[in-house]
This record gives C-alpha cells, sequence and structure tokens, in this order.
C-alpha cells in the first residue's frame, strides 16, 4: 500500500489515473469566466436602471465569485470550490481594508494641498479672519510640537522605568501582576475620559488655568502604557546570558541594567518611545478640554491666565476651523481644516518613518 | 525607584475613578429625572434634567456596527498578509494597515463628513429598498438628507479599529506552531483547510479578545463620531436616519458650555464611559490570560 492511497484524495484527482493535476480548472478558465461575466453584467447594465461605477463593481466581483464557485464544485468538487471561495473573499477583504486607505490619503492630499505652502506654515491666525482666505497655522504647529514634547519628556522615562521593574523585578511578584493588569486597562481608556480626569484634577479641583501643560499632561498617561509595553517588548527580548555574563563578572543588578541590558535594547525602547509621540501627536479628544482656542503664536505652554491664552494645538485648529465652516465644505476655514489635517499626517508620518529607520539603524549597529 | 515608576500606573488609574466620582456625585444628586432612562440632556435647567439612555444607545449601537463590519475584514486581511500574500510583500503591507492606526481620529472624522456620508446616498436607499422590511434600515431621505447617521459613523469606526484587531489577529495566527501547518499540509489539505484545521482553532480565543479591544476603542472614540452625528437626544431606531450621541460625544459637544451641574453631567456621563471600557478590557484581558494558560 503506497502513500497516496492512505490519504484519501480530492474527487476526480486520482480516479483518472493522471495524478495530481488532473481535472482542475485550467490555466485560462478564471480569465475566461471574468470576461463572460463582465459582459453579461454590462449588458444588465445597459438593459436596466442600475448604474453607477460602486454597483458595477460589486456586481460584477459577485457575479465572478459566483461563477468560479460553481464552476468548481462541478469540475473539481466541493472542497476546492470552497477553498477558492475563501481566497476569493480573503482577497476581497484586502481590498476592502486598502480601499478606504487609498481613499483618505488620496483625498485629504487633494483637498489639502491647495492651501499648504510657505505663508501657511510660516503664519499665525492673529488678527485674520477664519471666514477668508489667509493666515497660517504656525501657532498650532509650535503647540503641538511643545505639548508632544512635554508629554514625552513625562511619559518616556516613567514607562522605561516601569517596563524595567516589569522585566528585571517584577518576576512573578503579586505587584508586578496587579501593574502588568492595569496597564493593559489603562490602554483601553478612551482619551476623553483622560481629559476629562485632567480637566477635573488638574483645573476643577487644583484650580489650574487650560494650558498647553494640561494637555501634555494628559497626553502623557495616554501615552505611558504604549511606551511601557513596547520597552517591556524590547526588554524581554535581550538574552538571559548577558545578563548572566554580567552577574558572573561580579556587576549589581542595577550595574548590569544600565551597562548591558538597557544599551542592548536601546535601539528598540527608542522606536517605541517615538510610535508612541506619532500615535499621542494626531490626539485630539483630550486637547479640546484641555487646550483653548488662541490666535497667536504662543512658546509658553504654561500661558493660561487671562493675558495670555492658552497654547494652540494642530488637532484642535481643525475641529475649531470645522466647527466654523458650519457644514459648508467649500468655504476657506473647511479648507483650512483640511490643510491642517494634511500637515499633522505628514507630522506624524514623519515620526513613524523616523522610528522605523531608528529601528533599523540599532539592527544593523548590532 | 523602578517600583515606584511602576506605581504611578496604578496611582493614575486609582486618581481617575476617585476624581471623577468625587465631582460626578453632586451633579447626579441633584438631578430631577433618572440618570439611567431620560434621554434628554437639560443638566442646567432648572431643576436639571438629564440621562445617558440615548448616548447609551448610540454609543453601543455604532459600536456595535463597527465591530460586525471590522471584525470579518480584519480576520481576512491578517490571514492575507500572513498566508496568501506574497512572503515579500507581506510586511510592507502590515505596515500599511498599520498607517491605517496612525490617521488621526479627526481626519476620519474631516473625511467621513466630507466624502463617505455623500456617497453613501446610493448604498443607503438600496438597503432601503431591499432590507426596509427590518425597520431599522429603513431610510425616508427628507429626514437625513445628508446621511449623518449612525451606519455612517459606524462604517468610519469600523475602518478606525481594523487595524488593531488586525494587527492582534496576526500576531496570535503567528504563534501558531509551524509543525501543526504542516502536519495539515501533509495530509492534502488545500491552503483554506489547512486554516480551517490548523490556525483558525488556536487562534479563535485571540481573535476574540482583539475584537473586545477594537470594541473598547470604538466605544471611547470621540471626534469622528462626533462630526458624524448631528446631535440629538433622542433614541431612533432607524440606523441610517439623522442623529444620536454618544458618551464621548455629549463631552465634546456640551463642554464649552456647560454650567457648574452640566460639567459634573458630562463628568458623570465620562464616568459611566471609562467603567464601560474598564469593563469590556477586562473581559478582553480574562479571555487573554484563560487562554494562555491552556
Amino acid at each position: 500500500m503506497t502513500v497516496t492511497q492512505l490519504v484519501r484524495r480530492p474527487r476526480g484527482s486520482s480516479s483518472d489515473g493522471r495524478g495530481l493535476l488532473a481535472r482542475g480548472l485550467g490555466r485560462y478558465v478564471p480569465y475566461a469566466t471574468a470576461a463572460v461575466v463582465l459582459a453579461l453584467v454590462a449588458l444588465l447594465f445597459a438593459g436596466t436602471d442600475l448604474n453607477g461605477m460602486p454597483s458595477f463593481v460589486a456586481i460584477a466581483g459577485l457575479g465572478y465569485v459566483l461563477a468560479q464557485t460553481v464552476l468548481s464544485v462541478v469540475i473539481e468538487g466541493r472542497r476546492r470550490a470552497v477553498d477558492r471561495l475563501v481566497t476569493a473573499l480573503v482577497y476581497a477583504a484586502f481590498m476592502a481594508a486598502a480601499l478606504p486607505l487609498l481613499l483618505i490619503c488620496w483625498y485629504t492630499i487633494q483637498r489639502g494641498i491647495a492651501m499648504v505652502d510657505l505663508t501657511f506654515l510660516t503664519h499665525s491666525m492673529f488678527r485674520v479672519n477664519p471666514q477668508e482666505h489667509g493666515g497660517g497655522i504656525y501657532h498650532a504647529i509650535v503647540g503641538t510640537l511643545i505639548q508632544v514634547a512635554l508629554a514625552s519628556v513625562l511619559a518616556a522615562p516613567l514607562g522605561i522605568l516601569t517596563a524595567i521593574y516589569l522585566v528585571e523585578y517584577g518576576m512573578g511578584r503579586r505587584f508586578a501582576r496587579v501593574v502588568n493588569l492595569f496597564v493593559d486597562v489603562m490602554t483601553g481608556v478612551p482619551s476623553i475620559v483622560v481629559g476629562l480626569f485632567i480637566f477635573t484634577a488638574w483645573i476643577l479641583v487644583l484650580g489650574f488655568n487650560k494650558s498647553g501643560l494640561a494637555g501634555a499632561l494628559a497626553l502623557a498617561i495616554v501615552m505611558l502604557p504604549l511606551v511601557i509595553r513596547s520597552a517591556e517588548q524590547m526588554l524581554r527580548l535581550v538574552p538571559d546570558d548577558l545578563r548572566e555574563a554580567a552577574y558572573a563578572l561580579g556587576a549589581p543588578k542595577w550595574r548590569t541594567i544600565t551597562s548591558v541590558v538597557l544599551p542592548t535594547a536601546l535601539g528598540g525602547v527608542v522606536t517605541g518611545v517615538m510610535l508612541a509621540v506619532a500615535r499621542i501627536a494626531g490626539e485630539t479628544a483630550p486637547l479640546l478640554l484641555l487646550v483653548g482656542i488662541n490666535q497667536r503664536i504662543e512658546f509658553n505652554p504654561f500661558a493660561g491666565q487671562e493675558a495670555q491664552r492658552p497654547q494652540e494645538s494642530l488637532p484642535t485648529l481643525i475641529f475649531e476651523q470645522f466647527g466654523v465652516a458650519a457644514g459648508n465644505t467649500d468655504a476657506p476655514p473647511f479648507q483650512r481644516a483640511w490643510s491642517a489635517a494634511l500637515v499633522l499626517i505628514i507630522l506624524i508620518g514623519l515620526l513613524s518613518l523616523m522610528a522605523r529607520l531608528v529601528a533599523r539603524f540599532a539592527r544593523t549597529a548590532r | 525607584m523602578t517600583a515606584a515608576a511602576s506605581g504611578v500606573v496604578l496611582l493614575t488609574m486609582a486618581a481617575i475613578t476617585v476624581f471623577l466620582i468625587y465631582r460626578a456625585v453632586p451633579a447626579l444628586r441633584g438631578n430631577a429625572a433618572n440618570f439611567f432612562t431620560e434621554q434628554r440632556w437639560d443638566a442646567d435647567g432648572t431643576p436639571p434634567r438629564f440621562g445617558i439612555a440615548a448616548a447609551f444607545y448610540f454609543t453601543v449601537l455604532t459600536s456595535a456596527i463597527a465591530i460586525v463590519l471590522a471584525v470579518p475584514v480584519a480576520v481576512g486581511v491578517a490571514l492575507f498578509i500572513n498566508y496568501y500574500a506574497p512572503r515579500r510583500l507581506s510586511s510592507g503591507l502590515g505596515y500599511m494597515v498599520e498607517l491605517l492606526a496612525a490617521v488621526p481620529s479627526i481626519v476620519y472624522g474631516l473625511w467621513g463628513f466630507t466624502f463617505l456620508a455623500p456617497h453613501l446616498t446610493g448604498l443607503v436607499s438600496w438597503l432601503d429598498r431591499w432590507f426596509g422590511w427590518t425597520i431599522v434600515l429603513r431610510y425616508r431621505p427628507e429626514s437625513a438628507p445628508n446621511n449623518y447617521s449612525p451606519l455612517t459613523a459606524g462604517i468610519v469606526l469600523a475602518i478606525m479599529i481594523l487595524p488593531i484587531i488586525c494587527s492582534i489577529s496576526r500576531e496570535v495566527f503567528q504563534r501558531v506552531p509551524r509543525e501543526q501547518i504542516e502536519a495539515a499540509q501533509a495530509l492534502g489539505a488545500y491552503r483554506w483547510e489547512t486554516i480551517r484545521m490548523a490556525v483558525l482553532p488556536l487562534g479563535r480565543a485571540g481573535v476574540i479578545s482583539a475584537s473586545i479591544l477594537g470594541l473598547g476603542r470604538a466605544l471611547g472614540e470621540t471626534l469622528a463620531v462626533t462630526m458624524l452625528l448631528s446631535t440629538a437626544f433622542a433614541i431612533n431606531i432607524h440606523f441610517t436616519e439623522t442623529g444620536g450621541v454618544t458618551f464621548a460625544s455629549i463631552i465634546a459637544l456640551k463642554y464649552g458650555e456647560a454650567g457648574p451641574t452640566g460639567t459634573g453631567a458630562l463628568i458623570a456621563a465620562g464616568l459611566c464611559l471609562f467603567l464601560l471600557t474598564l469593563a469590556v478590557n477586562f473581559a478582553a484581558n480574562v479571555i487573554v490570560r484563560r487562554n494562555k494558560v491552556a
């Protein structure tokens, strides 16, 4: 008895003696099916009141999958037909995910590019009527950069220290398990709730004003669990052999961590921090509650007294201009919102690109 | 010192809970209506009457639409990247999906408002024509001329939570032992049969918890929903018609005009959202942990 006899072959493939390749849909059948289906759907569209590109693509796609499945069931058997059907569905799912991404990128560039020029990037909205053309978003770019930098300064050290605790000292301790659980839970806290918390604690209870700093605090809370998770993963990748080698040389634990573990994981940790920075740069909801409306350039994140208005930020500027436009999608404020959105996306894209480069550089350096 | 840093996480979570409760309770005390059954939001009136019935309904509705649409697509994309795409493309494709996650929510809001909503008219009338009998999909053009409806918001949310579900599913699928896959292939299984026999049974718990995490994201998403739903504090069972508020959008919308009681009421709404997402995330965690032991 040979091996092939032990395994039940799909219908029609072993019985006729032509081996595994027998009785498949030939190489040209898919193309022929596609052509026939396209022609039929085109006839259908010509004959009835159906119209429009999306419905044509949908009906043609559905028709093709259906025809292919039926053909495959008849010629190749049920198993192969199911496989083909699922393959088609998986490809369709991928296209369904890629389509919005392409549409969003294309549409943002198309709508946003019109207003982006040097004036737009280097001027504020001070004494500019938002209903008219003119002005720029320099004040918002400055605000976003400062707030994100502040948030990173707060969250990155805390996050990395926590990750070191979880990896190096935690090891099955109860406290570490609890922290671990709450890091996960913290990742899921909606950013608007974080904003509301800072608003309650910082502004209502402690009596501070709205300011860039308040926004940065909220961003730091959003960022903290992201940093912890990525840094933790990177530290866990450091081989135990390295740690043990350091111990064997008589190095105490803190020395091992600072001069062996951290340098080894540095590239990955930096990448993780930068990706987290990219994530919070587009965060809007908490800033809406914490950062004010301001048309002027304000470098001071602590500004928030009566004389100085709190710093602006890019995401809140977009939302404001959206509000000013009041649903009129062709008004100058709406175009300004799109251009600011394009700048924000480019900013975030640059950050994550840099993170990737750091990761690649660190890998080759090792 | 590192332990102290970890303490900050616990401290923050505790502080969020304490401060929100501390500020929400006075407003809730003064509420003349039942907080859980009242649909209107008149928190600064005398007496204040506000409740979360409408917000709860629309929050759950939009998130449910998002999950129903996003999970099959996300799992499909994860399978595509891991098993169907040419090997050389797969890391690039993974990066592309991550890009979707990097787009700020406000951009999704803008896009949904100007591009997606106007383009949905055809789909919505089609749904009305064939599925109008379900009542929930019935569509009266005069009551929703712009498609700023829970359905549109749900579709945008689905696009937003797709990357997280997809990337977690991919990770889970990658953890399936190679031997299992090869064993299935050695039995002569087609690609789908291999996936069904070797990959999906092991990945199921991971996909479920990924979906729950995505649900958590959808529940708390603020800007896109705020921009896409026109404010209406009344439950409307038609998915495709204008209207709706969610927990998050109430906060974003009413925050500017809220007086002392109003702010407390918003904090109460925020507290509800916080507890809701907390419960959802704990559930996801429990599933992940139980699966790890097994």
